[in-house]
């Protein structure tokens, strides 16, 4: 038996703290810049490179004119620094194109009703005001074109009536779903032809509201670029789904028309098919029909990218299951059934990065229209060059239209992202 | 026991060509097409009527018609006696030459980017998501005019270089000048034979890919492994280099020198090329570093783990485990994102470069009048690069992809 023992500890020793290099500030700047030589060399040239960026680009953003009346006042106060006055002198014009000035309210009213517009479709928390998503488009063409709001409070008035035909005949008489559809669209048809246009005139007589008409070439700058753009992706993304669906389809004649537009649209640049919308298209339509430019720019873009959306959404088609197809058929439900409830939730999900890219490809887009000289803000900016006052400007009107069209793709981009991480699944 | 009923035979009755799903497949098709061509006679109806209507025929011999414009860019012998149909080559051959180099700068820095966004080193990862952020959100168009700013408004003019202290001066040895009307490169000038130097070096390509099979064969009989690249590297470079000084250098460089106020010789690469191909290269490689990077990381983790696992470095982890496996994923997109850039240099026009749309959609187009055919010429040739890239695509998934049951 141990009697004896030289030292018994009898406390604990408090751990130790750990080693200054491994935790802190230190230690993870050991971890993340200087774990290696190569990383560390890295790290010295990332940091030098942000140091002479930053060092040119501070004082000349910070130091910039913003109230001179023209680019020779700017040099002649200080070379060296930016000339912010052209985007005090012309930001209206960057904004609104040629817009009339007096009328400016309306395109500013029309980006607000967006956004409150696109808020039911982004947050389900606010599903309820969706009723606001769906005038918003008829609201926002009114605003920005003016003219009677009964011509185009008609077209909701003869939908309407058309969609409350439908579900009549439906619930009281008859059974087959297609020959409801084929009677209503005749009936709306019939509203549209005969109706709509002494109905039109007569409530201009009783309540006459209308607001100055705005025509089509006055729209410009970044309003130009969201009419393009906003209307190009609501458009573009039914559109886009029909033509995969079609693609998908086991029906051989709608599967050739829908792989030949597909790879037509997809092979060819947009800039030639603005070209034909802009040069050719009066050649397609019959003699004498003359239809507003941004209409047909819109038309345009919209096929564009349903045909870059609906590869997208092949893929998500491609990226399920087959069992989830056969199980859907088995349940006994029909292919609209199984296509709205089973396969098209999953398959969007899957393939919504896909689908935000292609978005923000056609918000980028929207700046070719320039070179068939509509007057997006890319189109302005040499506009503004031109002018005596301006000319020899570059950076301050290239970075503020950079910088804008950024905030926007950047904010679809984030959204995507959040919209991923939300409809998550599986771990 | 009861006999097996057959179902009631119904009679064929005309609503059921809608109702019943046996026939309704075929009436939606025989609708559709009746719809398709209705729409489509009714086009070109009219299009023939408009072309009544202005006293036009449709025709291409104006190809062969003299152009009477010039082109400032040309890889072929090209003046303005030549037809408009050599116009629309000499365009076609600068909108491939614009595409491809376009691609190859875009995949180096593409791949560059995308692996340094993975890197651990956090300074580095953050800068190279903001290049990948900044070029992919900005529209390309928008990059063309800038590149094109940055390169003619930040460059000397050529009479900068003039005078015993000259504002600018020459980079690399006197041998490479930046002037904001393009920049100049010595150019290579072959003396007589120069050509024995090109065959040398096209076979030591074919042995050195000889070489690479031979030590691949090697590694998987005996399992050692031959320092191949240094090998292959060798058998490139040496045979040319000593044959090129055994016969007294046949190949050398003709340098750029200023002359009244412009240089000459070399070779001179105009900004308008130069903005165009570097723009595209940087808004494309922002999205080949998307592609890499996504393809790195869909390889799972336990690849990599059971590689470790079983000794190998991670120099060899990466290419022999997980680069392979990336790659398969990698090069579909890739290639669509080729093909984008060079539908994308038909941007050509805000920088002035004389592409096939500057050329045949642009001058031959408004000096003819001939939109129909030009336009449909154009679509033609890019559909056609299209579809040889996409059958290329399709190929590739058909033979590298994995096969699951």
């Amino acid at each position: 038996m141990i009697t004896k023992i030289a030292f018994v500890r009898k406390k604990e020793i408090p751990p130790s703290a750990p080693p200054i290099t491994e935790v802190g500030l230190i230690g993870w700047l050991r971890q993340n810049l200087f774990s290696s030589w190569l990383n560390s060399t890295l790290t010295v040239l990332s940091v030098y490179f942000i140091v002479i960026m930053l060092w040119d680009f501070i004082p000349w953003a910070y130091g910039g004119h913003w109230n001179t009346k023209s680019l020779r006042e700017c040099l002649d106060l200080d070379p060296d620094v930016a000339c912010f006055s052209v985007l005090t002198a012309r930001w209206k014009q960057l904004l609104f194109g040629l817009y009339p000035a007096e009328e400016y309210w309306r395109p500013t009213l029309t980006f607000i009703f967006l956004l409150l517009a696109i808020v039911p479709i982004l947050f389900p928390k606010f599903f309820r005001f969706f009723w606001f998503s769906i005038i918003y488009p008829g609201l926002a063409v009114w605003l920005l074109w003016g003219g009677s709001f009964w011509s185009i409070s008609i077209v909701y008035i003869g939908l309407t009536l058309g969609a409350l035909f439908f579900l009549t005949l439906i619930r009281r008489y008859l059974k087959n779903y297609m020959i409801a559809a084929i009677l209503a669209f005749l009936f709306t048809a019939v509203f549209f032809l005969f109706i709509s246009n002494p109905l039109v005139g007569l409530l201009n007589v009783i309540l006459p509201i209308s607001l100055p008409f705005v025509e089509s070439l006055k729209m410009g700058g970044f309003t130009l670029s969201l009419i393009v753009g906003v209307t190009g992706i609501v458009a573009s993304f039914p559109i886009g789904i029909l033509l995969a669906l079609g693609r998908q389809s086991n029906l051989p004649v709608i599967k050739m028309i829908c792989v030949g537009f597909i790879e037509f649209i997809r092979g060819v640049p947009l800039i030639t098919l603005l070209f034909v919308a802009s040069v050719l298209l009066n050649y397609f339509l019959p003699p004498g029909t003359n239809f507003d430019i941004v209409l047909r720019v819109v038309i345009m873009v919209t096929l564009f990218s349903a045909a870059y959306m609906a590869e997208v959404i092949r893929g998500g088609l491609a990226g399920l299951p087959l069992g989830q197809h056969e199980a859907s058929a088995s349940l006994g439900l029909t292919y609209w059934q199984s296509q709205r409830l089973i396969i098209m939730p999953q398959a969007l999900k899957i393939s919504i990065p896909g689908i935000v890219n292609t978005f923000i490809g056609l918000f980028k887009d929207t700046t070719l229209v320039s070179i068939i000289s509509l007057r997006d803000p890319v189109g302005l900016a040499s506009t503004i060059r031109a002018d005596q006052k301006w000319n020899g400007i570059y950076w301050e009107l290239y970075v503020a239209i950079g910088l804008m069209f950024f905030i926007f793709c950047w904010g679809m981009s984030q959204y995507s992202q959040y919209l991923e991480r939300k409809l998550k699944t599986d771990k | 026991m009861s006999s097996p009923t057959l179902p009631p035979s119904e009679s064929f009755k005309f609503s059921m060509l809608l109702s019943d799903t046996r026939y309704r497949g075929m009436s939606l098709q025989v609708i559709t097409f009746i719809i398709f061509m209705a729409v489509f006679f009714w086009l070109v109806d009219n299009t023939i009527k408009n072309l009544a209507l202005l006293d036009k025929d449709v025709s291409f011999n104006f190809l062969w018609l003299r152009a009477g414009y010039d082109i400032n860019q040309r890889l072929i012998p090209y003046t303005s006696d030549s037809t408009h149909g050599m116009a629309a080559l000499v365009g076609i051959l600068n909108t491939l030459l614009v595409a491809f180099v376009g691609c190859i700068v875009a995949t180096v820095l593409g791949l560059f980017v995308g692996i340094l966004r993975l890197s651990k080193n956090w300074i580095v990862a953050k800068l190279m998501s903001a290049y990948i952020e900044g070029f992919r959100n900005v529209p390309v168009l928008l990059w063309i005019v800038m590149v094109f700013a940055l390169l003619t408004e930040f460059t000397p003019a050529p009479r900068a270089f003039k005078g015993a202290e000259p504002e600018a001066t020459m980079l690399f040895f006197e041998s490479i000048a930046i002037t904001n009307r393009g920049t100049y490169f010595p150019a290579p000038v072959l003396a007589e034979g120069a050509y024995w130097l090109l065959l040398c070096f096209g076979l030591s390509i074919v042995a050195s890919i000889y070489f690479i099979r031979y030590s691949n064969k090697q590694k998987k009989d005996t399992g050692k492994s031959l320092p191949t690249f240094w090998i292959s590297v060798a058998v490139i470079i040496f045979p040319t280099l000593i044959l090129f000084f055994a016969m007294g250098q046949p190949v050398s460089l003709e340098y750029p020198y200023l002359k009244g106020f412009n240089f000459k010789d070399g070779i001179h690469l105009r900004n308008s090329f130069l903005a165009l191909t570097l723009a595209l290269a940087f808004y494309t490689s922002a999205f080949i570093a998307e592609i890499v990077r996504a393809g790195i990381m869909a390889v799972s983790k336990g690849q990599s783990e059971a590689a470790a696992s079983l000794g190998l470095r991670p120099n060899k982890i990466m290419s022999l485990i997980i680069l392979p496996q990336a790659l398969r994923i990698i090069v579909p997109p890739l290639i669509s994102n080729y093909l984008n850039l060079t539908k994308n240099s038909s941007l050509a026009i805000a920088v002035g470069y004389m592409d096939v749309r500057g050329t045949l959609g642009g001058i031959t187009l408004n000096q003819t009048g001939r939109e129909l055919e030009s336009m449909l010429l154009l679509m033609g040739f890019y559909l056609a690069v299209s579809l040889l890239i996409s059958s290329f695509i399709n190929y590739f998934n058909r033979s590298f992809q994995i096969v699951v049951r």
